[in-house]
């Protein structure tokens, strides 16, 4: 595998810092909007955000994007899986 | 298979093993909370209207401690990782001890949020609860049942990274093997991240 012979990946402290006062920026954002009446849109908005931040957790805090190219491979078929168990399940909920 | 570096000091070891199989472990834990998130889903799109009434009868200001809160946790864990890889014990053990004292401040919270909703007459099956709409008492059963598992899951944490901590302390977590505390961190971050959907879904319906 191509990272065989790279040295471990050390996270600086500082991108640790960042990526969390993004996630705070993100809450922040979130709440707010939240506040606005945009009817349909805010729970479209709030996942959106809560999306965004769980990909900052998942590829920085969870190392995901310094990993091997299988622990990759893994996450996306799970993530594939809940989507398509969520859309079966609302195309049967949609059409009874 | 794959030899890193930290494969060196122990022939026996494989890292990238044991961080798969936790991995592995948390697609479980997702598949356990994504039913249940696919249950509060369906449920919301058919109640829409009860489902939002109940939520204004959450506490945001809570909510929102509770995600800084649980989001400093996580920040604090990912640090005792790299304090550990720079051979800085006493700094990484800090750094857990800080995300312990947070875990601990959520479960506070939870309880001071639970009770307030208890004293209220809104728990499961409770008489005031059955005299609201069928949306309503499935909002605050879901409420429960997924906040719950969410909570034993920061106890979870709390005894994990507690024993973390002592192998640190012991030495049996160093700079040359820190698998434990990596993988021990990434189920802290799976807490985390399950309470990044919950938030908005349950605290910020307005």
């Amino acid at each position: 595998m191509e990272n065989a012979n790279k040295k471990t990946h050390i996270t600086p402290y500082t991108t640790y810092l960042i990526v969390w006062i993004a996630l705070l920026a993100f809450t922040s954002i979130t709440v707010s909007v939240a506040g606005i009446s945009l009817g349909n849109y805010t729970l479209v908005i709030a996942l959106f955000i809560a999306a965004i931040k769980s990909a900052l957790v998942i590829n920085i805090f969870m190392h995901i994007k310094f990993e091997e190219k299988i622990f990759k491979v893994f996450l996306a078929l799970s993530g594939m899986t809940l989507l398509i168990i969520f859309i079966l399940t609302f195309t049967d909920f949609s059409f009874r | 298979m794959i030899h890193n570096e930290n494969s060196n000091t122990h022939s026996h070891r494989d890292d990238t093993g044991a961080k798969m199989g936790m991995w592995l472990f948390l697609f479980t834990e997702v598949l356990l909370f994504g039913g249940m998130f696919l249950v509060y889903a369906v449920y919301r799109f058919q109640n829409q209207a009860q489902f939002h009434l109940a939520g204004m009868e959450l506490n945001t200001t809570v909510g929102t401690i509770n995600t800084i809160i649980l989001l400093t946790s996580s920040l604090t864990v990912a640090l005792a990782i790299t304090a550990i890889q720079k051979n800085n014990k006493f700094l990484s053990m800090l750094f857990l001890s800080i995300t312990l004292v947070f875990a601990i401040m959520f479960m506070v919270n939870k309880y001071f949020e639970w009770s307030t909703k208890i004293s209220h007459g809104i728990y499961p099956g409770s008489e005031e609860l059955l005299k609201k709409q069928n949306g309503e008492i499935l909002f605050f059963g879901l409420y429960y049942v997924m906040t719950g598992l969410h909570g034993l899951h920061v106890i979870v944490g709390v005894v994990l990274l507690s024993i973390m901590m002592l192998l640190i302390y012991k030495d049996k977590i160093n700079i040359d093997s820190y698998v434990k505390l990596e993988n021990s961190g990434l189920y802290w971050h799976l807490v985390d991240l399950i309470w990044i959907f919950l938030f908005p879904l349950f605290y910020l319906i307005q």
